[in-house]
């Protein structure tokens, strides 16, 4: 309040009609994208519908390699849902607050990446007409039911995580939904409306939506640790060399977090362009995430090394076939791309401040969620190919797998659809937590940390200041310095 | 229980009959046992109201008893447990042991349930054959995992598949570290359908077929019921092949040798294959010592080789 160049009211506006502005338009080249993810997938729901009709022997998927691209892509797709939960409860719990403006798009990452993740091991069932039996016949016993049930779980849990920051917003919308929105106005008022739940603000209401977000903050991270531990646990509970390794949970579980984390600086750079918030996600919060990928970069690489180092120095008979098929054999241009491209030549462009700007860092997010797909691919189809018993007596196709047009096609739709689902959800919902960016613009003028300065501030209203003096002023700690934190 | 039975036997005959009188042909008793039977041959058949035709062996048809139920079948065969024992110093690679396996279970032509393969350890060790069946596991890796129970263990040591229940996830075939199971990637060759004919399905027949479900070696349990050898058993003309009850402690081959089962582990050191993986096999292999047959071609490992991949024996060999 000391600062009188600084007029919270006005930036709140501002800040309310920069967030809301995209839910207004649905412009032509917003029509035009969308036309092109509907053609996607539209052909892969005409793949799949033949794969329905003439069996999975329409892929290239048969008794050796029997689970190919799907199965790789469930892993990718699951491992990309951990980006909600780093970016919003790690970020969260450990109150850097930075976070503010991504929180949104990365919890829109995680639901939109866990539904289409989760729809994987379906459309790779032989029998989904049967999946009925999942529930009548379930056997707990059975890792895929952990997966069933860990998904689940997450799903219900980041779907909550994902509504409950939104519900002040949804009252926001609700309430400034003005004739500008003329298209949908009526599905619109109802939708905001029902999804407010009624708030209206009341300090009690506030308490309750921080106490309970605090409550799944702690709840939503050991639920998305189990999730890709138990992902890992469909190869890991088996005997197959490659696949039999007790570093597997960790070794997913930070696959996913580098993968995720890069998906989520992919997702902010996007909006930040396209919806215009570069005033609200700055360089700065690249530079600050992209530490955080550096340093989950840092830990799967050294989870990577325990991989294949260890059995690599043994070479196990089993084990050995197929890490020399990895290492020099047929794999070996890929694996050592994987290795080199995509994970240590990110950390050395990460390690420095110019590769944590906005443009190198996007390109290496592009490489890095890239290199995880294909990692996972790596990790699912050689161990495949290379069981205890030689594979002979079989048409010789069958000793190789490469995916073709059906399960590229299907796997494309799936692509499609993330894309779609978010962008719909950015054009009906604003892409930053309004109210949590508002409050951040408040504490950085109060306790004056750096979350970005603003060249005009001067308070005038104060019925306005004193609303968001009640969201939670003085309970959060000035931002700590994320080097302390990593 | 017991009416049903004699409602279905009726139930039989009629169908019998009215078979035979529109079709002209003649079904034959399973008990007649097919395997034996050679295209054109006359055979003698006995209807089940005692009258005998003869009939050419072309319009044979196998006749399906019927099966046992589902449940029943889940529980295999109460006091036994069934165990095979397969020698490779007889075993000459000649695959009797898979065509008879594949033409009593309808299998598709690309599936060998009973493989034959050429193994060759290491560079100074000499080749063998090695048929390899399903293990029937007592530690089965492949049960363990399975979803929906649709793939189960049985009280006399069986492993079996309800194509019925399974989902097509293939955990089990991921699971199975003998590549063991095969999956039914498309709809059923027609003409395999067409000579499965209407036969109603049963975990112990393992047919009719599914699309998108799982099958394997199932021991012939439907044989195992009637007191008959497995199909690979009876047909390898080496006598290789040894089945029987561990409980009995005694196993049989195609020519009716009754051995003790111990015995003949002992005497001839006895194995299973990767002991050291804890499945517990229920298929006991015998060294190829004294082999009765001229050592095997290795180049017959490299047909299902990949062409660009791994130098040398790697594919060939058994890794062990």
């Amino acid at each position: 309040m000391t600062n009188d160049n600084f007029d919270l009211k006005k930036e709140i506006a501002i800040l309310e009609e920069d967030c809301l502005r995209p839910t207004r338009t649905f412009g032509r080249s917003t029509q035009i994208w969308v036309g092109a993810l509907l053609v996607v997938i539209g052909w892969g729901l005409y793949c799949f519908i033949h794969q329905l009709s003439h069996g999975l022997g329409v892929t290239a998927m048969r008794d050796y390699v029997s689970w190919g691209l799907y199965i790789s892509t469930f892993v990718f797709f699951i491992g990309i849902s951990h980006s909600g939960t780093l970016v919003s409860a790690i970020l969260r719990i450990t109150k850097q607050e930075w976070r503010r403006p991504i929180t949104r798009s990365a919890e829109l990452l995680t639901f939109v990446s866990l539904c289409f993740g989760g729809i994987q091991p379906i459309i790779d069932l032989g029998r989904p007409d049967r999946i009925a039996n999942l529930v009548i016949f379930g056997r707990l016993q059975s890792p895929l039911i952990w997966d069933i049930i860990s998904i689940c779980t997450y799903f219900a849990g980041s779907t909550v995580f994902l509504f409950l920051p939104m519900i002040p917003d949804m009252a926001l919308c609700r309430d400034r939904l003005t004739v500008v929105d003329s298209r949908f106005k009526r599905f619109k008022k109802w939708l905001y409306t029902f999804m407010a739940i009624g708030w209206t603000g009341t300090k009690s209401q506030w308490h309750r939506l921080e106490k309970t977000m605090n409550i799944m903050t702690i709840v939503i991270i050991p639920v998305a640790v189990s999730v890709h531990t138990v992902v890992s646990y469909i190869f890991a509970m088996t005997l197959r060399p490659g696949w039999d390794s007790t570093v597997f949970g960790p070794y997913f579980v930070a696959g996913a977090l580098y993968s995720g984390s890069a998906c989520v600086i992919l997702g902010m750079a996007a909006f930040r362009k396209l919806y215009h918030l570069e005033k609200y996600i700055t360089p700065r919060h690249f530079d600050l995430i992209g530490r955080v990928v550096l340093a989950l970069t840092l830990i799967y690489a050294y989870l990577n090394l325990n991989e294949y180092w260890i059995p690599a120095y043994k070479m196990a008979t089993a084990e050995g076939h197929l890490l020399s098929d990895l290492f020099y054999g047929s794999y070996s241009k890929v694996f050592w791309t994987c290795q080199f491209g995509t994970v240590l030549l990110p950390i050395l462009i990460m390690s420095f401040p110019k590769g944590r700007k906005i443009g190198p860092l996007v390109v290496t997010c592009i490489i890095i969620a890239a290199g995880a797909w294909v990692k996972r691919y790596l990790i699912v189809v050689p161990t495949l190919l290379h069981p205890f018993m030689p594979i002979q007596e079989v048409p010789a196709a069958w000793s190789s797998y490469f995916p073709n047009y059906v399960e590229f096609s299907v796997t494309a739709a799936c692509l499609a659809g993330i894309f779609l689902v978010i962008t719909l959800f950015s054009k009906i919902f604003p892409m930053m937590a309004v109210w949590e960016v508002a409050e951040g613009i408040e504490l950085d003028h109060d306790k004056k940390v750096a979350i970005e300065i603003r060249e005009e501030r001067v308070i005038t209203d104060e019925t306005e200041l004193a609303r968001i003096a009640t969201l939670k002023n003085g309970q959060v700690t000035p931002t700590a310095s994320l080097n302390e934190t990593l | 229980m017991q009416e049903d039975n004699k409602k279905e036997n009726k139930n039989d005959r009629r169908d019998f009959l009215k078979k035979g009188l529109l079709g002209g042909s003649v079904l034959a008793a399973g008990a007649i046992g097919l395997n034996r039977v050679f295209a054109g041959e006359k055979v003698k058949v006995v209807s089940p109201d005692g009258k005998v035709y003869e009939a050419s062996a072309d319009n044979l048809k196998e006749f399906h008893p019927k099966p046992v139920t589902n449940d029943e079948a889940r529980k295999g065969i109460a006091g036994k447990k069934f165990v095979m024992v397969i020698d490779e110093s007889k075993c000459d690679g000649c695959k009797k042991c898979t065509e008879a396996c594949q033409a009593m279970h309808f299998t598709e032509s690309d599936r060998e349930w009973m493989k034959v393969f050429t193994m060759k350890d290491s560079d100074a060790t000499a080749p063998y054959f090695f048929p390899k069946p399903c293990f029937h596991c007592d530690n089965p890796p492949c049960t363990k995992v399975c979803p929906v129970n649709a793939t189960f263990k049985r009280q006399d040591g069986i492993v079996l598949i309800d194509n019925e229940r399974c989902i097509g996830c293939r955990m089990c075939m991921a699971a199975c570290p003998y590549s063991t199971r095969f999956f039914n990637w498309s709809h059923p060759d027609p003409k395999q359908t067409a000579a499965i004919g209407d036969a109603p399905y049963s975990p112990e027949s393992s047919y009719p077929r599914r699309m998108g479900t799982v099958e394997k070696c199932d021991f012939c349990p439907d044989m195992l019921r009637q007191g008959k050898m497995p199909a690979c058993v009876s047909s390898c003309p080496m006598d290789a092949i040894y089945f029987g009850d561990q409980n009995e402690d005694a196993v049989t081959n195609a020519s009716g040798v009754t051995v003790k089962l111990g015995q003949l582990l002992e005497d001839n050191a006895g194995y299973r294959h990767m002991e050291e993986l804890g499945t517990e096999p229920r298929v006991y292999y015998l060294p190829p010592k004294n082999r009765k047959y001229p050592i095997p071609d290795v180049k017959n490992a490299e047909k299902g080789k990949k062409s660009k991949k791994m130098p040398g024996m790697d594919n060939g060999a058994m890794q062990m």
